[in-house]
């Protein structure tokens, strides 16, 4: 077994009386493609933060690299590549100088710099963008640019923060299809996200955390299987019958959740429960039945939904 | 026949870029004043003031009087605070027309919601162009009742002053308005500097023009600041004669030629 | 051979660890020349503008001699020439300690990229300032090989020094500026009021254009903290030398040092805690 990129004991992090990352263990072997799924405010930037080496950690034990990185900041960002939330490219300069003036900054000699910096363009499908002004990109395209830059080091992990937060839903597929080609090639990534379909295309084990602590851990499946079962039905009343309904309902299946705006029952043949629901004299306006996803597990876990 | 045709469809293009309603764009420039720049808006008063005290006063002391054309002579502080005052509605509407205009346009995104209104590019031309104003009408009262207070107005024209300058506000926004239409980026926006500048200097502001050889003063009276300032001067100093007539005229031309721009680059801008 | 992930990232963080504020530096030269015309244009046409329309025009027009020297009294061109270049230098110091600062925080979010590799923030802060230097001393170079052609200047070797002292009241100036602005996290307009009060101010009342004594008392303090005066100051002493009764050199230089040295502490603070913050 070899030993963790990341290894996170207690880790703890606090701004004055308000706790953002309370006491999280985990561990991630290299190679593996890591995530950190919540809401927003569950502490997942704040972690990545602490793990970029960029924000000290009130309390606990955090190697990255196998480095502290309080007294190892700057060796621990040298093998790191950070994608964060919001583009911080830099609009003044062309989209190759982007990527050349940051291999700078890891000391990467400029033939060097060029050279990675024409690769990449090429993974980012960005080649013939070399030569444009980083505001005449789209979205997405920034986003390519972004997660091309941070692969100009070479990393050893890459971090990806929202990876694709505000995008339109090609740009996603898109981009998606880019990282799926790294996990390929073996890059360790760590990503955070608050969209569950992300998660399970993307992470092949990740940590479902809300308020600053970890509910649960385990491949996107395994948790599908371990807190939800096989398949969803989603039924829905009307926003002021969906109580009643679901009382009437309530002994249909082993679990049910009243949302605003829908009732979802949880069983393994969903089919066969819209069956007696309809037996039951119930008519619901509309009626879905799905598989169990990450968003169940999530509601599952703290009660609450993921997309507020 | 052919001409009614294009009188008609200069009208239809026209009432397509202008709804008759520059006054909300004003009203607008006056709430954001009020709730958020002000300070910042009261500060623009100071700066006339700062460059009189400096060099009407203090270099003043090296200078004595000055002797006009007409053989009277006034005080150096006289002398300058007209030109100082001209200079100030230049630089405020110059301002006000280009970084302001530039910056809400590409940054702050705020015409892209008038013009999704009613509200027509002209509308928002006229709009601002009356809100500067009514910002440079204010600076020039307020300056010149310091000067009032110096004793530096010689002559009850010196009232006069307050139209005058809006005249050359005017004259100057409605250029700067044309030129912005054509700027992209913040360094193209940094060469108006390198206009303003030498007129600032080279505008008889400082000392009479006499000191250039003739070519140059050619050169200088072919500018609009120097107009402004001699107007200013004239009525400030009460030293009146024809040729603030020409003043007049050249900046009645210069709003007239600076609107035609304006509203042929609008129109290029917004509707082909 | 073995070599172990500890030993890899350290030799990979050698390098920026050493130079690291010089790459931060090399990035703003590189932002620099989108706009590398106007500062050419710039650094070239101010000081030939302000020579001639107030060194050689005004000039014609005063009645008496305004300044002297060691040697008794001095041309005007002489005596305005160091105070137009300090002017200089802090001009670009109010361009690129401000705005630039207020962008790469919050507009164009630059500095986040940086702190994200593995430059530290002291060297984020220190590579700005390189860059600024250099930059303010090719404005201050050009507009001393100016005032060279202006015959501007009493003893052109001495006075070679300008430049350098030009650059020392820039950092007077833009330090503490620069830890002004990197405590910004709003733009209400601060920059305008520090254009309108503060610069302004100082670069009219600072001896520029008439000696401080000139002024009355009560106003003559604006020069003595100002950089723009001490930095005209020296620049006279190192032109024409100083009149009997002047401030020592050492006076003016030793007040410009501490400016800026404690607008570097405080500077290097502002950036530290708020790319650490959180």
């Amino acid at each position: 077994m070899t030993a963790p990129v990341i290894a996170a004991h207690g880790l703890t992090k606090r701004f004055g009386d308000f706790t953002a990352v309370d006491g999280i263990d985990f561990e991630v072997p290299p190679g593996e493609s890591f995530g950190l799924l919540g809401p927003n405010g569950a502490g997942k930037s704040t972690t990545m933060r602490m793990v970029g080496a960029v924000s000290q950690r009130t309390a606990g034990d955090l190697t990255v690299l196998g480095l502290d990185p309080d007294s190892h900041g700057p060796e621990i960002r040298s093998l790191l590549g950070v994608v964060p939330q919001e583009d911080n490219l830099d609009t003044e300069l062309r989209v190759r100088d982007n990527l050349i003036v940051y291999g700078r900054y890891f000391g990467i000699p400029r033939s060097v710099c060029a050279t990675r910096a024409d690769e990449l363009l090429g993974f980012a499908q960005l080649e013939e963008k070399r030569n444009a002004k980083v505001d005449d990109l789209s979205g997405g395209m920034k986003r390519r640019l972004t997660i091309a830059r941070a692969l100009i080091n070479e990393p050893r992990i890459l971090m990806l923060d929202e990876p694709t937060t505000g995008l339109d839903p090609q740009a996603r597929h898109v981009l998606w299809d880019r990282l799926f080609r790294l996990k390929e090639r073996g890059t360790t990534l760590v990503l955070t996200t608050h969209y569950m379909d992300e998660a399970e295309q993307l992470c092949d084990r990740l940590v479902v955390v809300d308020k600053g602590k970890i509910m649960a851990e385990g491949s996107p499946s395994a948790l599908i299987r371990q807190y939800s079962t096989r398949e969803v039905v989603e039924l829905r009343f009307g926003s002021e019958r969906n109580a009643d309904a679901a009382a009437q309902m309530a002994g249909l299946v082993e679990r049910i959740e009243v949302l605003p705006d829908r009732v979802l029952l949880y069983a393994q043949d969903g089919e066969a429960v819209l069956e007696r629901v309809t037996h039951l004299g119930l008519h619901p306006t509309t009626s879905l039945v799905r598989r169990s996803s990450l968003e169940d597990v999530f509601l599952r876990l703290t009660g609450r939904s993921l997309i507020e | 026949m052919t001409t009614t045709t294009t009188e008609a469809t200069h009208k239809a293009t026209i009432s397509s870029l202008y709804a008759r309603n520059a006054r909300s764009v004003v009203a607008r420039g006056l709430k954001a004043t009020k709730s958020t720049n002000w300070v910042i808006v009261l500060s623009g008063f100071f700066e006339p003031v700062f460059f009189l005290l400096a060099m009407g006063l203090g270099l003043g002391t090296f200078i004595g009087d000055v002797e006009l054309p007409n053989g009277t002579s006034v005080s150096y502080a006289a002398f300058i605070a007209p030109a100082l005052l001209a200079v100030s509605a230049m630089n405020g509407a110059v301002y006000d027309s280009t970084w302001n205009v530039f910056f809400k346009m590409h940054f702050g995104k705020l015409y892209d919601g008038m013009l999704a209104t009613s509200l027509g590019p002209l509308d928002v031309a006229f709009g601002e162009i009356t809100y500067a104003l009514l910002r440079g009408g204010v600076y020039a009262i307020g300056f010149l009742t310091v000067m009032q207070v110096m004793g530096l107005n010689l002559a009850w024209t010196a009232a006069l002053a307050i139209p005058a300058v809006l005249l050359v506000a005017f004259g100057f926004a409605s250029v700067g308005m044309a030129v912005t239409s054509y700027m992209k980026t913040f360094q193209q926006m940094d060469w108006i500097n390198f206009v303003m500048l030498p007129m600032f200097l080279f505008s008889a502001t400082f000392y009479p023009i006499t000191v250039y050889p003739g070519w140059i003063q050619g050169l200088i009276k072919a500018l609009p600041l120097w107009h402004a300032v001699e107007l200013v001067r004239g009525l400030t100093l009460g030293v009146l004669d024809g040729s603030m007539l020409t003043h007049v005229a050249y900046f009645v031309v210069m709003i007239g030629l600076g609107l035609a721009f304006t509203t042929v680059r609008l129109r290029a801008l917004f509707l082909d | 051979m073995t070599t172990t992930l500890p030993e890899v990232a350290t030799a990979a963080a050698a390098r920026p660890r050493r130079f690291g504020a010089w790459y931060i530096a090399e990035h703003q030269l590189r932002g620099m020349k989108a706009y590398g015309w106007t500062i050419v244009v710039g650094s070239v046409g101010n000081p030939l503008l302000y020579l001639l329309g107030i060194g050689l025009g005004l000039a014609a027009f005063l009645d008496q001699p305004i300044a002297s020297g060691a040697d008794g009294l001095v041309d005007y061109v002489w005596f305005v020439a160091p105070a137009l270049l300090a002017t200089a230098a802090v001009t670009v110091a109010m361009d690129e300690f401000t705005f630039v600062i207020m962008a790469g925080f919050k507009w164009r979010r630059i500095f986040w990229g940086m702190n994200a590799s593995p430059i530290a923030p002291p060297q984020v802060a220190a590579g700005l300032v390189i860059s600024v230097v250099l930059r303010m001393l090719f404005t201050c170079t050009v507009y001393y090989l100016l005032i060279l052609a202006f015959g501007a200047v009493g003893d052109p070797l001495t006075g070679a020094l300008m430049p350098l002292v030009g650059v020392l009241g820039g950092l007077a100036f833009g330090l503490p500026l620069m830890a002004f602005s990197a405590r910004l996290t709003e733009d209400k307009g601060q920059f305008a009021l520090v254009n309108r009060f503060i610069f302004t101010p100082l670069f009219l009342f600072s001896g520029t254009f008439f000696p401080l004594a000139t002024l009355p008392t009560w106003l003559q303090w604006i020069g003595w903290i100002s950089p723009i005066w001490h930095a005209s100051e020296i620049g006279r002493t190192l032109s024409y030398g100083s009149p009997p009764g002047a401030w020592p050199v050492g006076w003016h230089l030793a007040i410009l040092v501490v400016l800026a040295v404690v607008g570097w502490v405080l500077a290097r603070r502002a950036f530290v805690r708020r790319l650490r913050a959180g």
